[in-house]
Protein backbone atom coordinates (compact mmCIF):
# COMPACT_ATOMS: atom_id res chain seq x y z
CA UNK A 1 0.00 0.00 0.00
CA UNK A 2 1.11 3.57 -0.71
CA UNK A 3 0.25 5.87 2.14
CA UNK A 4 0.56 9.60 2.66
CA UNK A 5 0.05 10.95 6.17
CA UNK A 6 -0.44 14.57 7.10
CA UNK A 7 1.62 16.06 4.28
CA UNK A 8 2.38 19.76 4.43
CA UNK A 9 4.26 21.59 1.71
CA UNK A 10 4.81 25.32 1.22
CA UNK A 11 6.71 27.36 -1.35
CA UNK A 12 8.05 30.40 0.47
CA UNK A 13 5.14 31.72 2.54
CA UNK A 14 2.57 30.10 0.29
CA UNK A 15 1.15 26.83 1.65
CA UNK A 16 0.24 24.41 -1.15
CA UNK A 17 -0.55 21.21 0.75
CA UNK A 18 -2.19 21.49 4.17
CA UNK A 19 -2.21 18.13 5.89
CA UNK A 20 -3.14 15.62 3.19
CA UNK A 21 -3.66 12.02 4.31
CA UNK A 22 -4.81 9.15 2.15
CA UNK A 23 -3.78 5.73 0.84
CA UNK A 24 -3.67 3.92 -2.49
CA UNK A 25 -4.20 0.19 -2.93
CA UNK A 26 -2.89 -2.53 -5.22
CA UNK A 27 -4.83 -3.38 -8.35
CA UNK A 28 -6.88 -0.20 -8.11
CA UNK A 29 -6.78 2.90 -10.25
CA UNK A 30 -6.76 5.88 -7.90
CA UNK A 31 -7.38 9.37 -9.19
CA UNK A 32 -6.17 12.59 -7.57
CA UNK A 33 -8.45 15.30 -8.91
CA UNK A 34 -8.96 18.99 -8.34
CA UNK A 35 -8.90 22.35 -10.05
CA UNK A 36 -5.67 23.81 -11.37
CA UNK A 37 -3.66 25.07 -8.40
CA UNK A 38 -5.36 22.73 -5.93
CA UNK A 39 -2.05 21.04 -5.12
CA UNK A 40 -2.47 17.70 -6.91
CA UNK A 41 0.75 17.97 -8.93
CA UNK A 42 2.69 18.99 -5.82
CA UNK A 43 1.20 16.02 -3.93
CA UNK A 44 2.23 13.61 -6.68
CA UNK A 45 5.71 15.18 -6.90
CA UNK A 46 6.06 14.75 -3.11
CA UNK A 47 5.09 11.10 -3.48
CA UNK A 48 7.65 10.69 -6.25
CA UNK A 49 10.37 12.30 -4.14
CA UNK A 50 10.82 15.23 -6.53
CA UNK A 51 9.72 17.58 -3.73
CA UNK A 52 10.59 17.07 -0.07
CA UNK A 53 7.44 17.66 2.06
CA UNK A 54 7.81 20.16 4.94
CA UNK A 55 6.28 17.55 7.24
CA UNK A 56 4.35 14.31 7.04
CA UNK A 57 5.07 10.77 5.95
CA UNK A 58 5.06 9.03 2.60
CA UNK A 59 5.23 5.29 2.96
CA UNK A 60 5.78 2.77 0.16
CA UNK A 61 4.66 -0.61 1.57
CA UNK A 62 5.74 0.46 5.06
CA UNK A 63 9.03 1.96 3.83
CA UNK A 64 8.97 5.55 5.02
CA UNK A 65 10.55 7.58 2.21
CA UNK A 66 12.11 10.33 4.31
CA UNK A 67 13.87 7.80 6.56
CA UNK A 68 15.59 6.04 3.67
CA UNK A 69 19.14 6.66 2.52
CA UNK A 70 19.94 7.52 -1.09
CA UNK A 71 20.46 3.88 -2.15
CA UNK A 72 17.17 2.74 -0.59
CA UNK A 73 15.37 5.65 -2.24
CA UNK A 74 16.92 4.66 -5.56
CA UNK A 75 15.58 1.12 -5.07
CA UNK A 76 12.06 2.48 -4.54
CA UNK A 77 12.41 4.72 -7.57
CA UNK A 78 13.21 1.66 -9.66
CA UNK A 79 9.87 0.22 -8.55
CA UNK A 80 8.06 3.30 -9.86
CA UNK A 81 6.80 3.81 -13.39
CA UNK A 82 5.78 7.30 -14.45
CA UNK A 83 3.75 8.52 -17.40
CA UNK A 84 4.24 12.25 -17.86
CA UNK A 85 1.73 14.75 -19.21
CA UNK A 86 3.91 15.43 -22.25
CA UNK A 87 5.15 11.80 -22.37
CA UNK A 88 8.77 12.94 -21.67
CA UNK A 89 10.27 10.58 -24.22
CA UNK A 90 13.95 11.07 -25.02
CA UNK A 91 14.07 12.86 -28.36
CA UNK A 92 17.39 11.40 -29.43
CA UNK A 93 16.28 7.80 -28.86
CA UNK A 94 13.98 5.65 -30.97
CA UNK A 95 10.79 4.12 -29.58
CA UNK A 96 12.63 0.88 -28.85
CA UNK A 97 15.58 2.64 -27.22
CA UNK A 98 13.22 4.74 -25.08
CA UNK A 99 11.50 1.62 -23.80
CA UNK A 100 14.81 -0.18 -23.29
CA UNK A 101 16.34 2.76 -21.42
CA UNK A 102 15.44 1.67 -17.84
CA UNK A 103 16.57 -1.89 -18.65
CA UNK A 104 19.88 -0.56 -19.90
CA UNK A 105 20.42 1.53 -16.77
CA UNK A 106 19.31 -0.95 -14.13
CA UNK A 107 19.67 -4.48 -15.43
CA UNK A 108 22.44 -6.62 -16.87
CA UNK A 109 20.32 -8.02 -19.69
CA UNK A 110 21.91 -8.56 -23.08
CA UNK A 111 20.82 -6.36 -25.96
CA UNK A 112 18.76 -9.21 -27.43
CA UNK A 113 16.97 -9.75 -24.12
CA UNK A 114 16.26 -6.04 -23.82
CA UNK A 115 14.83 -5.90 -27.33
CA UNK A 116 12.63 -8.92 -26.54
CA UNK A 117 11.33 -7.29 -23.37
CA UNK A 118 10.74 -3.97 -25.17
CA UNK A 119 8.76 -5.80 -27.84
CA UNK A 120 6.64 -7.54 -25.19
CA UNK A 121 5.60 -4.26 -23.57
CA UNK A 122 5.19 -2.46 -26.90
CA UNK A 123 2.87 -5.24 -27.99
CA UNK A 124 1.04 -4.91 -24.69
CA UNK A 125 0.29 -1.26 -25.41
CA UNK A 126 -0.70 -2.21 -28.97
CA UNK A 127 2.17 -0.42 -30.63
CA UNK A 128 3.73 -2.60 -33.28
CA UNK A 129 6.15 -1.83 -36.12
CA UNK A 130 7.06 1.55 -34.66
CA UNK A 131 10.25 0.44 -32.89
CA UNK A 132 12.63 2.44 -35.05
CA UNK A 133 10.68 5.68 -35.19
CA UNK A 134 11.72 8.73 -33.18
CA UNK A 135 9.28 10.48 -30.80
CA UNK A 136 8.93 13.39 -33.25
CA UNK A 137 7.47 10.95 -35.79
CA UNK A 138 4.69 9.74 -33.47
CA UNK A 139 1.16 11.02 -32.79
CA UNK A 140 0.18 12.16 -29.27
CA UNK A 141 -1.62 8.88 -28.56
CA UNK A 142 1.34 6.82 -29.74
CA UNK A 143 3.72 8.84 -27.56
CA UNK A 144 1.50 8.09 -24.56
CA UNK A 145 1.59 4.39 -25.39
CA UNK A 146 5.38 4.47 -25.61
CA UNK A 147 5.49 6.33 -22.28
CA UNK A 148 3.25 3.65 -20.72
CA UNK A 149 5.43 0.91 -22.23
CA UNK A 150 8.56 2.55 -20.78
CA UNK A 151 6.82 2.93 -17.41
CA UNK A 152 5.92 -0.77 -17.17
CA UNK A 153 9.03 -2.29 -18.75
CA UNK A 154 10.68 -2.84 -15.33
CA UNK A 155 7.50 -4.42 -13.86
CA UNK A 156 6.86 -1.53 -11.47
CA UNK A 157 4.95 -1.84 -8.22
CA UNK A 158 3.71 1.73 -8.47
CA UNK A 159 2.51 3.55 -11.57
CA UNK A 160 2.00 7.31 -11.58
CA UNK A 161 0.31 9.11 -14.47
CA UNK A 162 0.21 12.88 -14.76
CA UNK A 163 -2.74 14.01 -16.88
CA UNK A 164 -2.45 10.99 -19.18
CA UNK A 165 -5.20 12.27 -21.50
CA UNK A 166 -3.94 15.78 -21.86
CA UNK A 167 -3.91 16.80 -25.52
CA UNK A 168 -5.64 13.63 -26.75
CA UNK A 169 -8.94 13.35 -28.62
CA UNK A 170 -11.85 11.77 -26.66
CA UNK A 171 -11.60 8.42 -28.45
CA UNK A 172 -7.85 8.05 -27.88
CA UNK A 173 -8.35 9.21 -24.27
CA UNK A 174 -10.69 6.30 -23.63
CA UNK A 175 -8.21 3.87 -25.20
CA UNK A 176 -5.38 5.19 -22.98
CA UNK A 177 -7.64 5.14 -19.87
CA UNK A 178 -8.64 1.54 -20.50
CA UNK A 179 -5.03 0.57 -21.15
CA UNK A 180 -3.96 2.01 -17.79
CA UNK A 181 -6.86 0.28 -16.05
CA UNK A 182 -6.07 -3.08 -17.68
CA UNK A 183 -2.37 -2.81 -16.84
CA UNK A 184 -3.17 -1.93 -13.22
CA UNK A 185 -5.28 -5.05 -12.81
CA UNK A 186 -3.08 -7.33 -14.90
CA UNK A 187 0.16 -6.43 -13.09
CA UNK A 188 -1.61 -5.88 -9.73
CA UNK A 189 0.09 -2.53 -9.21
CA UNK A 190 -0.77 0.65 -7.35
CA UNK A 191 -1.78 3.26 -9.92
CA UNK A 192 -2.16 6.93 -9.06
CA UNK A 193 -3.46 9.23 -11.76
CA UNK A 194 -3.37 12.98 -11.48
CA UNK A 195 -6.20 14.33 -13.59
CA UNK A 196 -8.98 16.85 -13.98
CA UNK A 197 -10.66 14.95 -16.78
CA UNK A 198 -14.03 13.86 -15.40
CA UNK A 199 -14.52 11.38 -18.26
CA UNK A 200 -11.43 9.50 -17.04
CA UNK A 201 -12.56 9.71 -13.44
CA UNK A 202 -15.93 8.18 -14.25
CA UNK A 203 -14.42 5.64 -16.64
CA UNK A 204 -11.60 4.12 -14.57
CA UNK A 205 -11.48 5.79 -11.11
CA UNK A 206 -11.70 3.05 -8.48
CA UNK A 207 -10.79 5.58 -5.82
CA UNK A 208 -11.03 9.34 -6.07
CA UNK A 209 -9.18 11.86 -3.90
CA UNK A 210 -10.45 15.39 -4.43
CA UNK A 211 -8.17 18.27 -3.45
CA UNK A 212 -9.27 21.85 -2.99
CA UNK A 213 -6.91 24.65 -1.98
CA UNK A 214 -4.37 22.15 -0.67
CA UNK A 215 -6.84 20.25 1.50
CA UNK A 216 -8.33 16.83 0.88
CA UNK A 217 -11.93 17.94 0.44
CA UNK A 218 -13.39 14.52 -0.36
CA UNK A 219 -12.50 10.93 -1.11
CA UNK A 220 -14.51 7.94 -2.23
CA UNK A 221 -15.38 5.84 -5.25
CA UNK A 222 -16.88 7.06 -8.50
CA UNK A 223 -20.27 5.66 -7.42
CA UNK A 224 -20.11 7.67 -4.18
CA UNK A 225 -19.87 10.85 -6.23
CA UNK A 226 -23.52 10.48 -7.22
CA UNK A 227 -24.65 10.17 -3.62
CA UNK A 228 -22.44 12.67 -1.86
CA UNK A 229 -23.64 15.99 -0.54
CA UNK A 230 -20.11 17.37 -0.19
CA UNK A 231 -20.42 20.82 -1.75
CA UNK A 232 -16.82 21.04 -2.95
CA UNK A 233 -16.90 17.84 -5.03
CA UNK A 234 -20.44 18.47 -6.23
CA UNK A 235 -19.40 21.94 -7.42
CA UNK A 236 -16.36 20.52 -9.18
CA UNK A 237 -17.99 17.52 -10.79
CA UNK A 238 -21.29 19.08 -11.73
CA UNK A 239 -19.84 22.19 -13.26
CA UNK A 240 -20.57 20.26 -16.47
CA UNK A 241 -24.22 20.08 -17.60
CA UNK A 242 -23.62 16.56 -18.85
CA UNK A 243 -22.82 15.34 -15.34
CA UNK A 244 -25.75 17.24 -13.88
CA UNK A 245 -27.98 15.24 -16.21
CA UNK A 246 -26.19 11.98 -15.40
CA UNK A 247 -26.65 12.63 -11.69
CA UNK A 248 -30.33 13.40 -12.10
CA UNK A 249 -30.71 10.19 -14.11
CA UNK A 250 -28.74 8.26 -11.42
CA UNK A 251 -30.96 9.64 -8.63
CA UNK A 252 -34.06 8.68 -10.59
CA UNK A 253 -32.61 5.18 -10.88
CA UNK A 254 -32.43 5.30 -14.67
CA UNK B 1 23.62 38.19 -3.65
CA UNK B 2 22.04 36.67 -6.75
CA UNK B 3 25.47 36.13 -8.30
CA UNK B 4 26.70 34.45 -5.13
CA UNK B 5 23.67 32.16 -5.20
CA UNK B 6 24.46 31.14 -8.79
CA UNK B 7 28.15 30.60 -8.07
CA UNK B 8 27.23 28.40 -5.09
CA UNK B 9 24.66 26.47 -7.12
CA UNK B 10 27.20 26.01 -9.93
CA UNK B 11 29.74 24.45 -7.56
CA UNK B 12 27.07 22.24 -6.02
CA UNK B 13 26.26 21.08 -9.54
CA UNK B 14 29.94 20.27 -10.12
CA UNK B 15 29.89 18.05 -7.04
CA UNK B 16 27.12 16.00 -8.67
CA UNK B 17 28.90 15.95 -12.03
CA UNK B 18 31.97 14.20 -10.64
CA UNK B 19 30.19 11.32 -8.95
CA UNK B 20 30.80 7.80 -10.23
CA UNK B 21 28.60 7.04 -13.27
CA UNK B 22 25.72 4.72 -12.43
CA UNK B 23 26.50 2.41 -15.32
CA UNK B 24 29.87 2.52 -17.08
CA UNK B 25 28.54 0.90 -20.25
CA UNK B 26 25.97 3.66 -20.67
CA UNK B 27 28.59 6.28 -19.77
CA UNK B 28 30.95 5.08 -22.57
CA UNK B 29 28.09 5.16 -25.08
CA UNK B 30 27.22 8.70 -24.02
CA UNK B 31 30.88 9.71 -24.14
CA UNK B 32 31.29 8.65 -27.78
CA UNK B 33 28.04 10.41 -28.69
CA UNK B 34 29.28 13.59 -27.01
CA UNK B 35 32.67 13.38 -28.73
CA UNK B 36 30.74 13.38 -31.98
CA UNK B 37 28.30 16.16 -30.97
CA UNK B 38 30.73 18.49 -29.20
CA UNK B 39 34.01 17.62 -30.88
CA UNK B 40 33.81 16.18 -34.37
CA UNK B 41 30.94 18.47 -35.35
CA UNK B 42 33.06 21.47 -34.33
CA UNK B 43 35.98 20.40 -36.46
CA UNK B 44 34.81 22.18 -39.62
CA UNK B 45 34.22 25.59 -38.07
CA UNK B 46 37.46 25.35 -36.06
CA UNK B 47 39.50 24.49 -39.16
CA UNK B 48 37.85 27.22 -41.24
CA UNK B 49 38.35 29.97 -38.66
CA UNK B 50 41.91 28.94 -37.76
CA UNK B 51 43.06 28.84 -41.37
CA UNK B 52 41.71 32.29 -42.21
CA UNK B 53 42.75 33.91 -38.93
CA UNK B 54 46.30 32.65 -39.55
CA UNK B 55 46.12 34.17 -43.03
CA UNK B 56 44.87 37.51 -41.75
CA UNK B 57 47.53 37.69 -39.03
CA UNK B 58 50.35 37.04 -41.51
CA UNK B 59 49.02 39.58 -44.02
CA UNK B 60 48.54 42.24 -41.32
CA UNK B 61 52.02 41.59 -39.95
CA UNK B 62 53.55 41.68 -43.44
CA UNK B 63 51.87 45.00 -44.18
CA UNK B 64 53.11 46.42 -40.87
CA UNK B 65 56.78 45.53 -41.45
CA UNK B 66 57.45 47.17 -44.76
CA UNK B 67 60.63 48.76 -43.43
CA UNK B 68 63.75 47.14 -44.99
CA UNK B 69 65.39 47.17 -41.54
CA UNK B 70 62.86 44.71 -40.13
CA UNK B 71 63.54 41.14 -41.26
CA UNK B 72 60.75 39.35 -43.13
CA UNK B 73 61.06 36.24 -40.99
CA UNK B 74 59.37 38.28 -38.27
CA UNK B 75 56.09 37.65 -40.12
CA UNK B 76 56.36 33.89 -39.52
CA UNK B 77 57.52 34.46 -35.97
CA UNK B 78 54.63 36.83 -35.15
CA UNK B 79 52.04 34.60 -36.85
CA UNK B 80 53.21 31.52 -34.97
CA UNK B 81 53.29 33.34 -31.63
CA UNK B 82 49.86 34.97 -32.15
CA UNK B 83 48.22 31.76 -33.29
CA UNK B 84 49.73 29.51 -30.62
CA UNK B 85 49.50 31.89 -27.68
CA UNK B 86 46.17 33.52 -28.28
CA UNK B 87 44.18 32.88 -31.42
CA UNK B 88 44.07 29.10 -31.28
CA UNK B 89 43.16 28.62 -27.59
CA UNK B 90 41.14 31.75 -26.83
CA UNK B 91 39.54 32.58 -30.17
CA UNK B 92 38.51 28.97 -30.74
CA UNK B 93 37.15 28.74 -27.19
CA UNK B 94 35.00 31.84 -27.70
CA UNK B 95 33.66 30.37 -30.95
CA UNK B 96 32.98 27.04 -29.20
CA UNK B 97 31.30 28.86 -26.31
CA UNK B 98 28.79 30.14 -28.87
CA UNK B 99 28.39 26.97 -30.87
CA UNK B 100 28.70 24.23 -28.26
CA UNK B 101 27.54 26.32 -25.31
CA UNK B 102 24.20 27.20 -26.86
CA UNK B 103 23.75 23.58 -27.98
CA UNK B 104 24.35 22.29 -24.45
CA UNK B 105 22.05 24.82 -22.77
CA UNK B 106 19.24 24.38 -25.26
CA UNK B 107 19.41 20.58 -25.29
CA UNK B 108 19.51 20.24 -21.49
CA UNK B 109 17.03 23.12 -21.06
CA UNK B 110 14.57 21.48 -23.45
CA UNK B 111 14.94 18.21 -21.56
CA UNK B 112 14.15 20.12 -18.38
CA UNK B 113 10.99 21.86 -19.67
CA UNK B 114 9.69 18.71 -21.37
CA UNK B 115 10.09 16.75 -18.10
CA UNK B 116 12.74 14.41 -19.55
CA UNK B 117 15.04 15.31 -16.66
CA UNK B 118 12.24 14.61 -14.16
CA UNK B 119 11.81 11.24 -15.88
CA UNK B 120 15.50 10.47 -15.29
CA UNK B 121 15.33 11.51 -11.65
CA UNK B 122 12.18 9.53 -10.93
CA UNK B 123 13.96 6.45 -12.27
CA UNK B 124 16.69 7.13 -9.70
CA UNK B 125 19.25 8.46 -12.18
CA UNK B 126 21.50 11.35 -11.18
CA UNK B 127 20.56 13.55 -14.14
CA UNK B 128 23.49 15.96 -13.77
CA UNK B 129 26.04 13.17 -13.66
CA UNK B 130 24.34 11.28 -16.50
CA UNK B 131 24.06 14.31 -18.80
CA UNK B 132 27.05 16.49 -17.95
CA UNK B 133 29.96 14.18 -17.07
CA UNK B 134 30.25 12.63 -20.57
CA UNK B 135 30.21 16.14 -22.04
CA UNK B 136 32.98 17.33 -19.71
CA UNK B 137 35.17 14.30 -20.45
CA UNK B 138 34.47 14.55 -24.20
CA UNK B 139 35.50 18.22 -24.22
CA UNK B 140 38.60 17.66 -22.08
CA UNK B 141 39.65 14.81 -24.33
CA UNK B 142 38.80 16.23 -27.74
CA UNK B 143 39.37 19.98 -27.48
CA UNK B 144 43.16 19.61 -27.15
CA UNK B 145 43.02 17.72 -30.47
CA UNK B 146 41.00 20.61 -31.93
CA UNK B 147 43.61 23.00 -30.54
CA UNK B 148 46.47 21.12 -32.20
CA UNK B 149 44.58 21.20 -35.51
CA UNK B 150 43.78 24.90 -35.04
CA UNK B 151 47.45 25.73 -34.38
CA UNK B 152 48.62 23.81 -37.42
CA UNK B 153 45.97 25.28 -39.71
CA UNK B 154 46.53 28.80 -38.39
CA UNK B 155 50.24 28.64 -39.25
CA UNK B 156 49.44 26.95 -42.57
CA UNK B 157 46.88 29.68 -43.32
CA UNK B 158 49.56 32.30 -42.73
CA UNK B 159 51.91 30.59 -45.17
CA UNK B 160 49.20 30.15 -47.85
CA UNK B 161 48.30 33.86 -47.50
CA UNK B 162 51.95 34.71 -48.16
CA UNK B 163 52.00 32.50 -51.24
CA UNK B 164 48.87 34.12 -52.62
CA UNK B 165 49.72 37.74 -51.81
CA UNK B 166 53.47 37.40 -52.42
CA UNK B 167 54.11 39.64 -49.43
CA UNK B 168 56.88 37.36 -48.11
CA UNK B 169 58.87 34.29 -49.08
CA UNK B 170 58.25 30.77 -47.86
CA UNK B 171 61.82 30.42 -46.55
CA UNK B 172 61.48 33.58 -44.41
CA UNK B 173 58.12 32.49 -43.10
CA UNK B 174 59.26 28.98 -42.16
CA UNK B 175 62.44 30.33 -40.57
CA UNK B 176 60.35 32.76 -38.50
CA UNK B 177 57.94 30.04 -37.42
CA UNK B 178 60.83 27.96 -36.04
CA UNK B 179 62.78 30.90 -34.64
CA UNK B 180 63.35 30.94 -30.87
CA UNK B 181 60.87 28.10 -30.44
CA UNK B 182 59.97 27.54 -26.81
CA UNK B 183 57.90 24.38 -26.14
CA UNK B 184 56.47 26.00 -23.00
CA UNK B 185 54.18 28.20 -25.10
CA UNK B 186 52.54 25.06 -26.50
CA UNK B 187 52.11 23.73 -22.95
CA UNK B 188 50.68 27.10 -21.85
CA UNK B 189 48.22 27.02 -24.74
CA UNK B 190 47.04 23.49 -23.91
CA UNK B 191 46.63 24.34 -20.21
CA UNK B 192 44.49 27.33 -21.14
CA UNK B 193 42.36 25.28 -23.50
CA UNK B 194 41.72 22.51 -20.98
CA UNK B 195 40.48 25.10 -18.47
CA UNK B 196 38.35 26.78 -21.15
CA UNK B 197 36.95 23.40 -22.29
CA UNK B 198 35.75 22.74 -18.76
CA UNK B 199 34.06 26.16 -18.64
CA UNK B 200 32.54 25.77 -22.14
CA UNK B 201 30.67 22.66 -20.97
CA UNK B 202 29.84 23.30 -17.33
CA UNK B 203 28.49 26.87 -17.44
CA UNK B 204 25.99 26.16 -20.26
CA UNK B 205 25.05 22.86 -18.57
CA UNK B 206 24.31 24.76 -15.35
CA UNK B 207 22.12 27.27 -17.21
CA UNK B 208 20.30 24.49 -19.07
CA UNK B 209 19.69 22.39 -15.99
CA UNK B 210 18.07 25.20 -14.01
CA UNK B 211 15.68 26.39 -16.74
CA UNK B 212 12.08 26.79 -15.65
CA UNK B 213 9.25 27.59 -18.03
CA UNK B 214 9.10 27.00 -21.76
CA UNK B 215 10.78 27.66 -25.09
CA UNK B 216 11.29 31.36 -24.37
CA UNK B 217 13.16 30.62 -21.14
CA UNK B 218 15.31 28.02 -22.92
CA UNK B 219 16.25 30.67 -25.50
CA UNK B 220 17.05 33.21 -22.79
CA UNK B 221 19.11 30.66 -20.88
CA UNK B 222 21.12 29.86 -24.04
CA UNK B 223 21.93 33.53 -24.58
CA UNK B 224 22.86 34.00 -20.94
CA UNK B 225 25.04 30.88 -20.99
CA UNK B 226 27.00 32.06 -24.05
CA UNK B 227 27.52 35.53 -22.55
CA UNK B 228 28.68 34.19 -19.17
CA UNK B 229 30.89 31.52 -20.69
CA UNK B 230 32.59 34.16 -22.87
CA UNK B 231 33.04 36.51 -19.91
CA UNK B 232 34.54 33.76 -17.76
CA UNK B 233 36.87 32.67 -20.58
CA UNK B 234 38.13 36.22 -21.05
CA UNK B 235 38.71 36.67 -17.30
CA UNK B 236 40.40 33.28 -16.93
CA UNK B 237 42.52 34.06 -19.97
CA UNK B 238 43.85 37.12 -18.20
CA UNK B 239 44.55 35.33 -14.91
CA UNK B 240 46.07 32.25 -16.56
CA UNK B 241 48.34 34.41 -18.70
CA UNK B 242 49.44 36.32 -15.63
CA UNK B 243 50.04 33.07 -13.72
CA UNK B 244 51.73 31.06 -16.45
CA UNK B 245 53.65 33.68 -18.38
CA UNK B 246 53.86 36.60 -15.98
Amino acid sequence: MLEVKDIYKSFGDFPVLKGISTFFEKGKTSMVIGQSGSGKTVLVKCMLGLFEPDSGIISYDNRIFKDLDENERREIRQEIGMVFQGSALYDSLTVEENVMFPLKMFTNKTRAEMIDRANVVLNRVNLVDKNHLFPSELSGGMKKRVAIARAIVMNPKYLFCDEPNSGLDPKTSIVIDNLIKEITQEFDIITVINSHDMNSVMEIGDKIVFLKNGIKAWEGSKDNIFETDNEAIVDFVYSSNLYKKIKQAHLKGL
Amino acid sequence: MNYLHHIGAYFLMLREVFKKPQKWKVFWEMLFREIDDLGLKSLGITAFISFFVGGVVSIQTALSVESPFIPKYLIGFATMRSVVLEFAPTFISIILAGKVGSFITSSIGTMRVTEQIDALEIMGINSINYLVLPKVIAALFFYPILLAIAMFLGILGGWVAGLITELFFTEDYLFGVQLDFNPYIIKYSFIKLVVFAFVIVTIPAYHGHKVEGGALEVGRASTKAVVWTSVVIILLNYFLTQMLLG
